[in-house]
């Protein structure tokens, strides 16, 4: 995946040092509960959001059963559309499909409507590297090209800095990628807002290259839907003579009308409102342009051999899993070492990466299992399932002192004799209880009393009776 | 072998639980969420939905003095005009042809852009265009800074699903909720980014495409 | 009705008063319980942490412990939902009739005033798996707001997870800590004397920290204040 994130330290370490960020988290904080209350509004209003729900995890299901019918259907489409289709093995290959095409087109900058897709791949890298820029057009992208950041949230890739933030980096490196900032920037986000159009502007209008992603792939019609606010997706996806958009294989859907549902659980999910204020769909080479699909796999396949795993593939990157996690409010995107951050990144980079490192095989347990996850998934993506299905994954592969540790714990517990026999012995010294506990459990009473076990267990008591 | 040979091999490899005699149909969608839901009158729901969005709208019983006031009021001298919408009802404006096609450069030199549309869903707000010809091409409705867009009442539908039946995928579609807006400051929405910033919706009973 | 307790291995060893609570309440409602001896742990830390097949055994240790009994009541909601929504992935066919506390009162024996007595203001924590897997929804509240004396007072973000989370508590103790932190301002802003919830795991990491910080807030299972009444009370 992105080299961005190589050699990032396990989730526990990254997150620690997050914690202690006060302006990091006051961000967050206050980002994560107003998303979340307007998705809470927008999705109250739905009196079918259930039905709806229940519809999309079926129709993705169904989708990634028959991955291959569906893939050739649309591959099939897009080209009677006139379209041309490529085929991305893993990310080193779908750059080099993306930089042979920029190439052959002569031009040596790109503009880019925010995908995941070609930020999982680090295409940006793999450009420039062949001497193309690109240009991140959507406001949060821009914000962390510009401050040369990581982003941290699959909606909101600068959802961890603020106003005043995002001024700052405006001010001081606007004027090395185009037309600089006004000097007299305010940090009010309508100016911000109209510095990062004014900023754009020229180079949407004399771009010749867009590249993006997609949201959903139709494989009956061969239509492709990018979903947006701003208005910089369409200038990609309109304005240039050729387009070329990198799609993950599992970003199809069978039918036109299947967009009926997604159409209704995406907006409202992702940015909490009715609808997106821009949508675009396109069916093949339109109005002229030059068009190229790269269908990209880079790891799900293996995600679709497994058969738990595998609902981790209907995710439609809506974020609103990492907008009610309590665990992602406080840790922050970055700490999850990958550009699929919170509850989703946590079940979807190790599947897709393997259970490689410190950071893939932690990532499973950066969750206390509290379910908002699950309840908010407009695919319902049973995510602590998936979480307790890797987890059995990381321990068959070794960490031999908590093994031992829960070896013996179970023998104890799977006896009512030496359960009770181990209560006893903790009531005689419950006097030498110590305030400070050894080793890991040292974690626990940094922060915590630690309990004082009773004089008699409940077992005793009621013998006793 | 080709990497469109092997991904497939792959997807079939990972896929060896599902039963070979299984089709894509046989895999049962439950579809109980509503295809259409009473309520207030469609009219009445589009005008709250596009008000809270930050679109203009107004109800115009006759729409080119509608069309023709509205360029007044916005200052908008030089409009462009997709080939089905009359010169007459820009009034004053200049209709500016796409014919040949306007460049970039031209279209953000103009004052704005009078449309038509395909379809419009009441209960998010959203107008689809599809390319007709009293819509033109995208870039039309993106680079002006303003858009008039012209509703038939017979164009509006309460929800989702009842506009994807009406819509044809084979032409370019663009679904507009509102001006151009952000969400990427600390998710607070605020409209005007690089679409037009101001999106005017004129309801008419009447026919609106003579293209 | 004969109804066998599930006393939860963190209340027999570490909370005992929770289990004779439980029984009192029952009892006094006119149950017969059970204590089936050889019950120990329901076997979630290991599952959560992924040990499963550490957890086997346990499971069909409970399985064969409460198998026989028509109605098993469990004052844990973890330990409920990790019976009855995880067993199934062990293999291990969950028996019947298994019950959280408020379930059991509220849908078994169709009540909502216990005839409790307790004179203190409380605020109430949901607990993640009693609200989500489990989805008790109101039933604890309407116990609690049928008390005598009682004074309910609403948590500000009580959906939120406390952070306890078994074993993340220790693994990734930072965040955990964290969160923790602002569940504690969360009850402290209440002004309530006593926080209660129906999972003494969740109770544990809060009630240890309002203990650290000398908030003197109590902790109390939703059993004692259930249990508790003007002659006798907890």
């Amino acid at each position: 995946m992105s080299g961005t994130f190589v050699g990032m330290p396990a989730f526990p370490e990254a997150s620690s040092s997050a914690v202690s960020d006060a302006q990091l988290r006051h961000n967050l904080r206050k980002a994560t509960h107003t998303i979340r209350a307007k998705r809470a509004a927008v999705v109250g209003e739905q009196p079918d959001w259930a039905a709806l729900r229940e519809a999309g995890a079926a129709v993705k299901d169904r989708t990634l059963r028959h991955l291959d019918v569906y893939l050739e259907r649309l591959e099939a489409a897009v080209v009677a559309a006139g379209g041309q289709v490529h085929w991305a093995g893993d990310a080193e290959e779908a750059n080099r499909i993306v930089v042979d095409l920029v190439k052959a087109t002569g031009e040596t900058e790109v503009v880019k409507v925010k995908s995941m897709a070609t930020q999982e791949i680090d295409l940006n890298a793999a450009l420039a590297s062949a001497g193309i820029r690109a240009y991140e057009t959507d406001l949060a992208e821009l914000i962390v090209q510009l401050g040369d950041d990581w982003p941290s949230h699959i909606l909101v890739p600068a959802i961890h800095r603020n106003r005043s933030e995002i001024r700052e980096i405006f001010l001081k490196h606007m004027a090395s990628w185009g037309r600089p900032a006004p000097a007299d920037l305010k940090d009010d986000p309508r100016a911000l807002a109209e510095a990062a159009r004014l900023h754009l502007r020229e180079r949407f209008l004399s771009a010749r290259v867009g590249i993006s992603g997609a949201n959903f792939a139709v494989a009956e019609t061969g239509t492709l839907v990018v979903l947006e606010s701003e208005g910089n997706g369409r200038m990609c996806l309109t304005l240039p003579e050729t387009l070329i958009s990198v799609v993950g294989i599992e970003k199809l859907v069978p039918t036109w009308a299947d967009l009926e549902v997604f159409m209704q659980l995406l907006p409202r999910s992702s940015t909490g409102e009715r609808m997106n204020p821009y949508t675009s769909m396109w069916t093949g080479a339109t109005e002229g342009q030059t068009f190229h699909l790269v269908l990209l796999d880079n790891g799900r396949t293996s995600v679709l051999s497994d058969e738990v795993g595998r609902q981790a593939l209907r995710c439609i990157r809506c974020s609103a899993c990492l907008n009610v996690c309590p665990v992602y409010e406080r840790a922050g995107g970055h700490s999850y070492g990958s550009v699929y951050p919170g509850p989703i990144g946590a079940i979807l980079t190790p599947q897709l990466r393997g259970l490689v490192g410190p950071l893939e095989e932690s990532l499973p347990y950066a969750s206390t299992l509290c379910g908002a996850c699950y309840e908010v998934c407009p695919v319902a993506i049973n995510i602590p399932e998936v979480l307790l299905d890797l987890r059995s994954k990381v321990v068959a592969r070794g960490h031999r002192g908590e093994r031992l540790a829960m070896g013996a714990a179970r023998r104890v517990l799977d006896s009512p004799r030496w359960l009770s026999l181990a209560q006893r012995s903790a009531g005689r010294l419950r006097r030498w209880t110590p305030r400070r506990l050894p080793g890991p459990l040292s974690a626990w009473s940094d922060t915590r009393d630690v309990p004082v076990p009773p004089k008699q267990s409940f077992r005793d008591w009621w013998a006793e009776r | 072998m080709s990497s469109r040979d092997q991904i497939l091999a792959r997807v079939r490899s990972a896929l060896a639980d599902v039963p070979r005699t299984e089709d894509p149909e046989d895999f049962p969608v439950p579809r109980d969420y509503e295809r259409t839901r009473s309520g207030p009158d469609v009219v009445e729901l589009l005008v709250d939905r596009l008000v809270d969005y930050k679109a203009t709208v107004h109800e115009a019983p006759e729409v080119a003095a509608a069309v023709a006031e509205a360029l007044v009021r916005h200052g908008a001298r030089r409009i462009a005009a997709p080939s089905g919408i009359p010169a007459e009802w820009l009034g004053e404006a200049e209709a500016v042809r796409d014919d040949p096609p306007l460049r970039p450069a031209e279209l953000d030199a103009l004052d704005g852009v009078v449309t038509g549309c395909a379809v419009v869903i009441a209960e998010t707000g959203t107008i689809v265009l599809d390319a007709g010809p009293d819509q033109g091409r995208r870039a039309l409705t993106l680079v002006p800074d303003y858009h008039l867009c012209v509703v038939r009442r017979d164009q509006i539908v309460r929800t989702v699903p009842e506009a994807l039946e009406r819509l044809d995928p084979a032409r370019p579609l663009t679904w507009i909720s509102g001006p151009s807006a952000t969400s990427d400051i600390e998710l607070n929405r605020v409209e005007g980014v690089h679409g037009p910033r101001t999106l005017e919706v004129l309801i008419t009973g009447e026919i609106a495409s003579t293209g | 009705m004969r109804v066998a307790l599930f006393v939860t291995c963190v209340n027999d060893t570490l909370f005992p008063g929770t289990g004779k609570a439980v029984v009192r309440l029952l009892e006094r409602l006119g149950c017969t319980v059970d204590f089936p001896m050889e019950q120990t742990c329901c076997g979630q830390m290991h599952f959560n942490t992924g040990y499963r097949a550490d957890a086997l055994p346990l499971a069909r240790r409970f399985v064969t412990a409460f198998g026989g009994h028509d109605a098993v009541v469990v004052p844990s909601g973890s330990c409920a939902a990790m019976v009855r929504e995880w067993y199934p992935s062990l293999g291990v066919t969950p028996p019947g009739g298994v019950f959280e506390l408020s379930e059991f009162l509220v849908d078994v024996l169709g009540v909502t005033d216990v005839g409790a007595y307790f004179p203190h203001t409380v605020t109430y924590h949901p607990t993640c798996h009693s609200l989500r897997s489990l989805k008790v929804g109101s039933r604890p509240l309407d116990l609690l707001s049928a008390v005598r004396g009682l004074t309910l007072v609403p948590l500000g973000g009580a959906e939120e997870c406390c952070g306890f989370g078994g074993t993340f508590s220790l693994k990734n103790t930072a965040v955990s800590a964290a969160m923790c932190a602002d569940k504690v301002r969360g009850v402290l802003d209440t002004g309530a004397e006593v926080l209660c919830a129906a999972d003494n795991s969740c109770l544990m990491h809060i009630g240890g920290a309002l203990s650290r910080q000398r908030t003197g807030v109590r902790v109390m299972h939703l059993a004692e204040i259930l249990a508790s009444t003007e002659e006798d009370p907890s």
